[in-house]
């Protein structure tokens, strides 16, 4: 069911854990989705010099929870705001039909942990797209989103 | 320690088992050598129709029931399906009212819910925390226009065993027939369909180490129901098609097996399903036992996890050899966790952290010893992960 990049992804995650000195953390998702992902930035000149994440889900949340903090990695604020999910399912080499909402959800923790730094540094946050997790049906879980 | 070059640890005896060597030594002849069709009147036809019949006579006595009682079909959810539409069919002019429980398989739920949109109405019973039906709910779900109570004989995912006896003498009562679905509880409970006042009991073989694709359907001697598959005069008219000759006689040679000695086979299973279950709860925190603590089928352990989630449990099992279950949405099609789990009063997140393991007659005690050792791994990895495990839960972080 999953390729062999997802089950190699999910077995040997890089980048779990968290930053205790993290400048934007955002988290989405909610357990009775039974999917929660929250992710840890350090931010140097507009750029992400650490990541980490936590998730509660599936393997293909936490392959997704993975690759998509390696792949933001050194990236500028705003190429990690441009991350999509499709980026993510491409260097997870795909993801079933029903799992593709996993890399929606971890798109959206990137994006909400990125509004959460700039809110701390007194800007305005970045319009996202509709919530992952419920496609904008309203889970309840990410009242920023609407 | 096991890995995939080994034989696996298979814990999923719930969901299919494996086929018993003298199932398939019973079958065997059936394919090639005495193929013939059990309706053909040739003398060479016999041999296929003495096959299906001294099935017949296998699984009645099983049942306590008439080999004319028994009626084979392609499995349970066929059984199913027959038993409930044919029944709340055939008994329209009396009633449309049909009650049943919320933590039925879905081949009666799902059928349960089309007859709804035929204008047939459904009670579904509560269920006590742990999945077991009061009987006294039954009698106080009956109405005048109730012709048919279904309550399954054990669970398929916790392992509860429902006061069968209790409910059908409820339902006798009433004059209301009463269909039980027995997939699950075939060779672990011992079945009378008499005394238990069972009137349509559905089996499917492929549950007791007998061939997939086979069940029957045992239907009381003067029940109304209607035919669910028409066509041919096969099963006394009752049910069209050529019959599955080999698979009819493995079905038939599997029954006899697995009710041989019940008592004996669940004292050995239930022996190796206790120190899972004592193991598992004694080394991993946050975990708590799903179902009855005794009135449950003695193969089956079924627990929650909290601050993980299931599917993830089972691929990190399956990667160190070990086949199990989960009721977490993350594994179905549909997104919602377990029905049965839901039920029984588990929040969403307990319900999407729930491993099922079913033991069965290839199990052995290094397998138990396996999975002791493998699933506290495997569960403090993923709570590792998980932002829900509370932080003196973790370990140390590695990266």
């Amino acid at each position: 069911m999953y390729t062999e990049r997802v089950m190699e992804e999910f077995t040997n995650p890089k980048n779990v854990g968290e930053l205790v000195d993290a400048d934007g953390v955002g988290e989405v998702g909610n357990p009775a989705c039974g999917d929660i992902m929250r992710i840890y930035l350090k931010v140097e000149e507009d750029r992400i010099t650490d990541v980490r994440f936590r998730t509660f889900g599936c393997a293909a949340a936490i392959a997704s929870s993975s690759m998509a903090t390696r792949m933001v990695r050194g990236m500028t604020l705003s190429e990690a705001w441009d991350l999509s999910n499709a980026d993510v399912v491409d260097a997870l080499g795909g993801l079933p039909p029903a799992k593709v909402h996993c890399s929606v959800l971890a798109r959206d923790a990137i994006r909400a942990a990125i509004n959460d730094y700039r809110t701390r540094q007194g800007l305005p946050p970045r319009e996202t797209g509709p919530c992952g997790c419920c496609g904008g049906a309203g889970c309840g879980s990410h009242p920023e989103n609407g | 320690m096991n890995d995939l070059d080994h034989r696996p640890v298979y814990m999923d005896h719930a969901a299919t088992t494996f086929m018993k060597p003298e199932v398939l030594a019973a079958m065997a002849p059936y394919f090639s050598r005495y193929f013939g069709n059990p309706s053909s009147l040739y003398r060479f036809a016999g041999e296929s129709r003495q096959g299906v019949e001294e099935a017949r006579g296998q699984v009645g006595a099983a049942l306590r029931a008439e080999p004319n009682e028994i009626f084979f079909c392609a499995g349970g959810s066929e059984a199913d399906n027959w038993a409930i539409k044919g029944a709340a069919l055939a008994n329209r002019k009396s009633g449309d009212h049909i009650v049943t429980s919320p933590i039925e398989h879905h081949a009666v739920l799902h059928t349960c819910a089309w007859l709804e949109k035929q204008g047939f109405s459904v009670t579904y019973l509560p269920v006590d925390e742990f999945g077991r039906v009061d009987p006294g709910d039954v009698e106080d779900a009956i109405t005048d226009k109730t012709t048919l109570v279904s309550v399954m004989m054990a669970n398929n995912e916790i392992g509860t065993i429902q006061p069968v006896a209790e409910i059908g003498r409820v339902a006798h009562d009433h004059g209301v027939l009463f269909h039980t679905d027995a997939v699950q509880a075939v060779g672990a409970v011992p079945i009378d369909v008499d005394t238990m006042g069972i009137d349509l009991l559905s089996l499917s073989g492929h549950k007791f180490y007998g061939p997939k694709g086979t069940g029957a359907l045992y239907i009381r001697r003067g029940t109304r129901v209607e035919n669910l598959i028409h066509g041919g005069a096969q099963e006394q008219r009752r049910r069209a098609g050529t019959e599955n000759v080999p698979g009819i006689v493995g079905l038939g040679r599997a029954i006899e097996l697995v009710t041989a000695d019940i008592e004996g086979h669940n004292r050995r299973i239930a022996a190796m399903r206790d120190r899972l279950v004592r193991g598992v709860l004694g080394s991993i925190p946050d975990a708590r036992l799903n179902g009855h603590p005794i009135e449950r089928l003695a193969n089956n352990a079924n627990f929650s996890f909290r601050y993980v989630e299931g599917e993830s449990i089972l691929l990190l099992l399956d990667a160190r050899g070990i086949c199990a279950s989960t009721g977490s949405a993350c594994s179905s099609a549909s997104l919602e966790p377990s029905h049965v789990l839901l039920a029984i009063g588990l929040p969403h997140e307990e319900a999407h952290g729930s491993l099922r393991l079913t033991l069965g007659d290839a199990n052995t005690e290094e397998d138990v010893d396996c999975v002791l050792e493998v699933l506290p791994e495997v569960i403090g990895r993923l709570r590792q992960i998980s932002p829900l495990t509370p932080a003196p839960a973790r370990m140390p972080e590695v990266d």
